[in-house]
This record gives C-alpha cells, structure tokens and sequence, in this order.
C-alpha cells in the first residue's frame, strides 16, 4: 500500500461509519417526508435479511433513542413520554421512542417513518410490550419471533443434534409465516434469489464483524469496544444484507489488518486493558470513555458487541444453496447467542482474560434495562469465583440522566485503578 | 524525621492526620467542613500541624482524599478514600479482611486481601439513606444531640421498626411514632437498626471475612457499633481514631511516595 493510502486507511471505519450512518437516516428522512411506512425491528433478531428481501426500509428504535442520549437531547424525549403518563421506571429506549411517535416522527437526526409492520423477538421481553404500543398506535401488524434460548449455562446444542434440529424447524415454521406477512404488507412477492443475494452480504458482514473482533486481541488494541465499537454496531444493524454493509466491514479487517502490523493502538499509552460488560452509559458517553482512557484504561471488548450486533459476533454464515433452512439455523444460533452474552457471559469472559489479555472487568448495570442488568452481580461472582480477576460494578443508565452521577462514578473508577496500579506493583515486586 | 500528611474532605467534616516516618500518628485533626472546602482542608491541616508540633516545612508530602480531595490545593496527590479507608484500615489493624466506613452521607464496604489490596467494594448509590445523614435527621426530629443519640438508643427495651429507607421521609416517620407515643430510646434503637440492616446489606454484597474494621464518623456512636455487632454477630475493630482512618491511609499512601524516593516538597499554601 503506498504511504498516501495508508495514512487515509487510519480512522476510515469511523469515518465511513459515521457517513453511512447519515446516509440511512437521509433515506428514511425521505421516506418519512413520502409518507412510507418502514420495518420497526430490534437489534437481537432484526430478520433484516427478510425485510431487505422485500425492499422494506428498516428502523431500529433502539438506535433512534440511543441518539437522542447522545445528542444530548434525550431528557426532552423521556419527559414527553413521562408527560403522557408513561413512569420513569420504564426503559428510556421504549419511552424517547413514544416521544418521536409522538412527534410525528421528529428526530435530531431528521424524521423517522411510521411503521408498516414490526418484527421482534423474545430476546428482550420489552420488545414485546413495546411493539404492542405501535400496534395500538398505528393499527399495524406485530410479528413475534420464539427463539429457543440456551436451556441452562453450557448447554447449548448445535447441528446434528436432534434438539438442535426441532429448535431449528420451529424457527424456519415462523420465518416462513413473517414472509407471508411482508408479501400481504408489500404486496411483494417473496424472490428466494434476492434472499440469496442479501444473505450473501449478511455473511460478507458477519465474517467481517468476527475478524474485526478478534483482532483487538492485538496488542495494542486497535479500537475502542465502547466509542468506536458503537459505531461498527450502527452499521452491522442499520446496513445488515445490504452491498455497503458488507463492503464496510471488509475494508474494516483491511483497516485493522493494518493497524495490528503497524502497532497503531487507540491510546499514546495504553496501560490497563478492560472489557466493558452490558449497555454504555449513552448520556455522558464521551466523558465516561475519558474516565477510563485518563487512567490509560481502554475498553478492548464489549458484551454489547455481541448481544447488540444480534449474535453477529458469532460470524456464522448462511448456507445460500439453503437459504430458509440456513437462515433459521443462523437466526436460531445468534439470537441465541445474543441472550447467552447477557445472561451467562462469564464462561466465555474466562477464556477471554487470557486471549484478549485483559487486566479488569466493568460491569455496567441500567435502571432502565432488567434484561442486561439483573444478572450482572450474580455473573460478576461466578467469575470471581473462578478467576481472581479485578472487577468494577458502576451503575447508571443508558438514557436517563437523572440516574447518572459523573463524580459518582468518578470515584468509583478512580478506585478501580488505584487498586489496578497496586496489584501491578505488587506483581512486579514480587517477580 | 521525614512527616507526611493526609487530609480526608469529607461531605461533614474534615480530618488531618501528620505521620512520621515510623508511620506513627503525631497529630492530628477534626473541622467542620462547612461551605468552603479549601478553606476546610487548610484548616484541618494547620490545626494538625500543631497538634503535632510540626512545622509545615517539615512535611514533605500531602495526600488529598475524600470528595473533596482535588481541593487540598496544598495537596502533592490525590487517592480515593475507598483506597484511603483500606490502607488506613489494615494498618491499624493488620488482621482487616472487611472495612465499613459510615460517614455523613456516605457509606461503603470493602474488602481486602492480607497485602491491603482491595479485593470489592460497594457503595451507597445516589441515596444517603443507612448514612450519618439518616441519625442527623433523627437528630433533628427529635431535637436530641448528635453525640446523645448512641446512649439513648442503648436503654431501648422494644425497639420500633423504622420502614422508611428514605433520609429525607425518616424525620416524619420518626415523628408519626412520638405522635403514637412510643419511647424516644425504642424510636432511636429502631433507627439505628435500621441504619445497621443497609450497612450489613452493603457488607453481604462485598461479601464479608473476619475481621471487620469499622471507621468514620459514626464509630463514635456506641449505638450504631452495638447494632451492627449484633447484626452481624461478631465484634468490630475500633479505634478512638477511627475517625481518622482515611486520613491516616492518605498520610501512608503520602510516607510510600517519599520513601519510593519521588518526594517533592510540599506546595506553599497560598502559592
């Protein structure tokens, strides 16, 4: 590569990211502005490769409110919603997307269309409630997909195996009903060769996400699992099984790629490496990172990758000459996945110490999120228990910046690393 | 004879500690916070400087903790007062395997490991309530001293249940049982209890080993040290200086610097 490609291929996934990102909510914006409707889907089960299928643009919900915290915007969304008489104990993404329903669709990043149809699955129990206000409010159909989840903590089947088998026939029975659905919505008949087409850049994306996940074992790392990680998730979910989305993540593992063999990291000093465990703290987002990167903490994993990318983690890729069997065998493991990464993250966090080199773990529990959170202290002391790791529980909130307290935090984060600097002496002390 | 300090700025009160080199107490002090917490920290400092019989000069490192701690303008470093408390704790007491530190409107367990290294801790989230703050508000609803509270609640016989975790909401529950004419002693036993159950709740979630070291302020509160002992079945490391165990971690974090050799003077005040 020569130098003058080189030095445009260092922060191309962020940029280019952030370009798409714009790019989709420009196209929806339009949409809204003609009066189309979209695909309302989650980001554990978004069945994108079907409603691609039917050229149906999507609308992840979760990513419109998520932004609105970003941006800084979110308090106006959640008080709308609490107006309405919705309690604040309920998940801020449910209550700042009310709000922009409320709004006519009116978001800081340009209008939302209203929903044709909604797709979810039971990998959040909220979803299932949440589709249903969009029920009542628009009169449309509400699809929900029963994934089996793990049974108990290491005992997930897989192909060949014959419970495998009727958890993946049970899949295939649903998808086949949702195609239906879309054809009566769209009044599109369901191309099993377009299906193929939009399962083969589903599959340039997930080999791509899995390469671009792996190489953060790189020492030193070669992205931020929580700022620039969060980026990459906005353009697995928003550009799954399109031609750009694949083409991202390809030129993404060039960028790592290149980086890992130039020993180009994210921080000048990177001194302590962590994984971040369940959902960013959205409201303070850039300043939560800096209470880290100060102490030359870097998050070089996130659990949010995985559930948040819909079990896309897992790289698994569709068999095309088989695209229904496939599609429900992919659909089956990665939502699966997605609900293992919540409620039993510890097995794979063990293996993870060693191979990613981690020095500390961060949980992260939500007010506003049961599903991610209830677990957390319970999974935190079965890794305790099998492997003296250092681990750091700070609570707050993905939206609601009436729970989030910097100095809280702050102090909670300063000790983490205070004790992080101790240990490290007292492991070079006794070397 | 090389002296470090460590001034811990707490959301009540200030506390200085001096230390020698042979990380023995020389002096030491306790303010008010107040409204100014500059003002506080140089205060407590000063007054430990004389309580010692030190010169300022004569201190060669100062260690800020507490939530106050960036504002110890005369300060060489700040350390968190969950480290402070540990540090200070297995110090004073080498056999410390648990701390509980109660102070005005903060409360936190911790866990150690025999090097002093913190192995968990937790913290009161966004809420006072099982703090100082919640015997400050009895304190008031029941017009009774701060320092009276402890003896009181000690010649309780039928202590009431206090339901409310709520500081805010305890002064009304405390006084809707004087309106039903229950005893000031059960009504005090009941906060303390009370008081007790959360800190013991915070405990379990750290998990706790013997022995359990307890500081802050409200160790001087024979009440509450009796509530907890029996909450938890075992006796509590004191200290008539347990107040002053973040101070005294701060001084000892403060004595490492100085002994690793990268111990510059210690800043003029008004500089």
């Amino acid at each position: 590569m020569n130098q003058q490609a080189a030095d445009g291929i260092v922060g191309r996934g962020n940029r280019e990211g952030a370009d798409l990102f714009r790019q989709w909510f420009s196209e929806l914006d339009r949409t809204a502005q003609q009066g189309g409707g979209a695909g309302y889907v989650f980001v554990m089960g978004s069945m994108c490769e079907i409603l691609r299928t039917f050229n149906l643009p999507v609308v992840f919900p979760e990513i419109n409110s998520l932004q609105t915290a970003v941006r800084r915007v979110a308090h106006e969304y959640l008080n709308q919603a609490e107006d309405y008489g919705y309690s604040p104990d309920i998940c801020g993404y449910v209550k700042a997307d009310i709000a922009v329903q409320l709004r006519g669709g009116e978001h800081p990043m340009g209008r939302i269309p209203k929903p044709a149809l909604a797709v979810l699955t039971n990998a959040c129990n909220t979803y299932i409630k949440w589709a249903e206000i969009w029920e009542r409010m628009y009169q449309i159909p509400i699809f929900t997909l029963d994934i089996p989840g793990t049974r108990a903590a290491g005992t997930q089947t897989w192909a060949g195996d014959a419970d495998f088998e009727n958890d993946r026939q049970y899949v295939q029975a649903q998808i086949t009903e949702l195609i239906a659905l879309c054809e009566r919505v769209t009044g599109i008949k369901f191309d099993i060769d377009r299906l193929r087409e939009v399962m083969g850049y589903a599959n340039e994306m997930s080999r791509g996400w899995k390469q671009v996940l792996e190489f953060n074992k790189s020492r030193p790392s070669l992205f931020n699992a929580l700022t620039d990680g969060t980026i990459y998730l906005g353009v697995t979910n928003g550009f799954r099984g399109s031609a750009e989305g694949g083409r991202f993540f390809t030129k993404l593992v060039e960028e790592m790629a290149y980086k890992a063999a130039n020993g180009i990291g994210t921080l000048t000093d990177e001194k302590y490496r962590l994984t971040f465990i369940g959902v960013p703290c959205y409201p303070i987002f850039r300043r939560f990172n800096e209470l880290f990167t100060e102490w030359g903490g870097t998050f070089v994993h996130s659990t949010y990758l995985w559930f948040a990318s819909g079990g896309a983690n897992l790289g698994f890729e569709y068999d095309l000459a088989h695209p229904l069997e496939s599609l429900a065998e992919g659909v089956l493991i990665s939502v699966r996945d997605a609900m293992d990464s919540m409620f039993y993250p510890e097995r794979a966090l063990l293996e993870m110490v060693d191979s990613f080199h981690l020095d500390g773990v961060v949980y992260h529990p939500i007010k506003s999120c049961r599903t991610t959170s209830t677990g957390m202290a319970d999974n935190r002391r079965a890794l305790m228990a099998m492997r003296d790791i250092p681990s750091l529980f700070i609570e707050s909130d993905m939206m609601d910046r009436r729970v989030v307290s910097e100095a809280q935090m702050k102090n909670r984060i300063d000790a983490f690393f205070e004790g992080l600097a101790s240990r490290r002496q007292q492991e070079a002390a006794a070397r | 004879m090389a002296y470090t300090a460590g001034v811990d700025v707490g959301s009540t009160q200030t506390k200085a500690i001096v230390i020698n080199e042979a990380k023995k107490i020389a002096g030491r002090a306790l303010i008010d916070t107040g409204a100014n917490v500059v003002i506080a920290a140089e205060s407590a400092f000063t007054e430990a400087l004389k309580n010692a019989r030190v010169q300022e000069e004569e201190v060669e490192y100062v260690v800020g903790t507490g939530y106050g701690r960036y504002r110890v303008t005369f300060g060489n470093a700040q350390v968190t007062e969950i480290s402070c408390h540990a540090r200070g704790a297995t110090h004073m007491f080498p056999r410390t395997r648990t701390v509980l530190d109660m102070g005005g409107q903060d409360t936190k367990a911790i866990r150690v490991r025999s090097s002093g290294e913190i192995v968990d801790f937790c913290m009161n989230d966004k809420c006072a309530a099982g703090t100082g703050r919640f015997l400050g508000a009895a304190s008031s609803a029941l017009d009774i001293p701060l320092d009276q509270l402890g003896p009181t609640a000690l010649r309780s016989e039928r202590p009431v249940r206090i339901s409310t975790t709520c500081t805010v909401f305890a002064e009304s529950e405390v006084l809707s049982w004087v309106g039903r004419g229950k005893k000031i002693e059960d009504i005090l036993q009941g906060v303390h209890q009370s008081i007790a159950a959360r800190s013991i709740g915070l405990l379990r979630r750290v998990g706790i080993e013997e022995e359990i070291t307890f500081t802050g302020g409200v160790t001087r509160n024979i009440g509450m040290v009796e509530a907890l002992q029996k909450g938890l079945g075992t006796k509590l490391n004191l200290s008539e200086d347990s107040h002053f165990i973040g101070a005294l971690g701060a001084a000892l974090f403060a004595l490492d610097h100085v002994v690793a050799g990268r111990a510059p003077a210690a800043t003029g005040r008004h500089s």
